[in-house]
């Protein structure tokens, strides 16, 4: 029997679409979270540090749980969005929240590292050759951190196309809608569909090894991450 | 030039205490700020270029205050025209010997193009000799390629006055020589004021019309040649 791809591409998409997004906001996010980390010294400091890494090590229910009591219609959020009409839960758009969340640790944490690596002389030098703070940011300290958050954006993609079960708690399943290749991947074997399970399978790794190569290429033993 | 510093500032962390108490008036072209390391002549050196604050005093260079914490005056590093020639150059690794050059001539978001011509640039490319290493990166450079790179960004937007850090320790003893030669030359050429901070009696010898030995924050003689 012939299997077709028509049942992929719907999927395919939607992953790629609610991943990019999720690599867009976590590239905003986690660079300046992490250049304000790297540079701004108060109390508190290593707290905020692990706050914001434990999407990292939380189990991604909890995530998604965390995600439904806020967004939902009960939820501070939730409440506050739906006097607007938006509702977030069982669409894309939360499932890229579940997916920023999840992957955002693993580009502000190299950011931070590689913000911090910068040498503070650099930007100094640019200062009295009379560059803004805004200037000498783009000029100097982002591209000599670029290679780091680079690293770290191409990490957040995989993981952000990979990501199941906060996003299965918000989003849901809805085929064509919220229905990303992972959970796709889950529903299939639940329906008996090895099949097809085993071409998202494949196409999935395929993705995710092109991106860890790209990463590797990127960053050979340079991501420090600190604590 | 004339040059007016009266400056105080105090560093305290767990393990070290120091006071920066330095007062000299001066209107010497070449001035040598002489002590050994940890004297505190590298932060007078970085207060009069203002990348760091001062708690009390002044600065004055010729008709105008740099700072003045009575009259609550602070200018930035970037409003006070004057270079500075770190120890180690901090050329800009990720940019061209021509781009490091022009860097502070345009001042946008972006770097200067790798191929964008600056009349200004070129004249010093020439004068150093960098012409046709204008397209190499900062680390394929010779120790005396580097310091020219960072003497050319330094003098290209035509300063008040030059500030170097230990200007020749980076290199080894016959360069040394060498360029010390080229910065005497080049400073009677230009007549551009010079303070020039080092704990090398050459550079002393050399550069020093008026110099100030400095030790554990305070000057301790104060000699014009």
């Amino acid at each position: 029997m012939m299997l077709s791809l028509d049942p992929v591409w719907p999927a395919f998409f939607l992953s790629m679409k609610v991943a990019g997004w999720a690599t867009f906001f976590t590239l905003i996010l986690g660079v300046s979270v992490g250049y304000f980390l790297a540079r701004v010294n108060f109390r508190g400091r290593d707290l905020v540090d692990s706050f914001l890494t434990l999407p990292m090590v939380l189990p991604p229910t909890v995530l998604g749980y965390y995600l439904l009591v806020l967004l939902g219609r009960e939820g501070a959020i939730g409440f506050w969005l739906q006097g607007y009409g938006i509702s977030l839960i069982f669409t894309w758009q939360g499932a890229v929240i579940a997916a920023t969340i999840v992957s955002f640790p693993l580009v502000f944490k190299p950011a931070r590292a590689a913000f911090e690596s910068v040498d503070g002389q650099l930007e100094q030098a640019a200062r009295v050759l009379g560059l803004s703070e805004i200037s000498l940011f783009f000029r100097v300290t982002l591209p000599l951190a670029w290679r780091g958050i680079m690293a770290g954006l191409l990490l957040a993609f995989a993981r952000a196309m990979g990501e199941f079960g906060a996003t299965l708690m918000i989003a849901g399943s809805i085929p064509g809608k919220t229905q990303t290749l992972s959970i796709a991947i889950y529903e299939a074997v639940q329906a008996g569909q090895d099949d097809l399970a085993t071409l998202f399978v494949l196409i999935t790794s395929f993705i995710c090894i092109v991106v860890l190569l790209s990463a590797s290429y990127l960053a050979p033993g340079r991501i420090a991450y600190r604590g | 030039m004339y040059l007016d510093v009266d400056i105080q500032k105090t560093f305290s962390s767990a393990n070290r205490h120091f006071e920066l108490n330095v007062r000299f008036q001066s209107d010497s072209q070449r001035i040598v700020i002489f002590g050994p390391s940890g004297s505190g002549k590298s932060l007078t050196l970085k207060a009069i270029a203002g990348l760091i604050k001062i708690d009390q005093g002044h600065i004055r260079l010729d008709s105008r205050v740099l700072t003045d914490r009575n009259k609550k005056i602070s200018l930035t590093p970037q409003q006070r025209n004057l270079a500075y020639l770190f120890q180690d150059y901090a050329l800009f690794p990720h940019l061209t010997v021509r781009q490091n050059i022009s860097f502070g001539l345009t001042k946008g978001w972006l770097n200067p193009a790798p191929k964008k011509p600056f009349a200004a640039v070129n004249y010093w490319l020439e004068a150093f000799e960098l012409e046709t290493l204008a397209d190499q990166l900062p680390d394929q450079l010779s120790g005396g390629q580097r310091q020219r790179t960072a003497l050319a960004r330094a003098l290209v937007a035509k300063p008040q006055a030059l500030l170097l850090d230990e200007p020749f320790t980076a290199l080894d003893a016959d360069l040394r020589h060498v360029m010390r030669k080229e910065l005497d030359q080049l400073q009677q050429q230009l007549q551009v004021p010079i303070i020039m901070i080092t704990h090398d009696p050459e550079d002393v010898a050399i550069f020093g019309q008026h110099v100030l030995t400095i030790k554990n924050g305070r000057i301790i003689s104060d000699d014009v040649g």
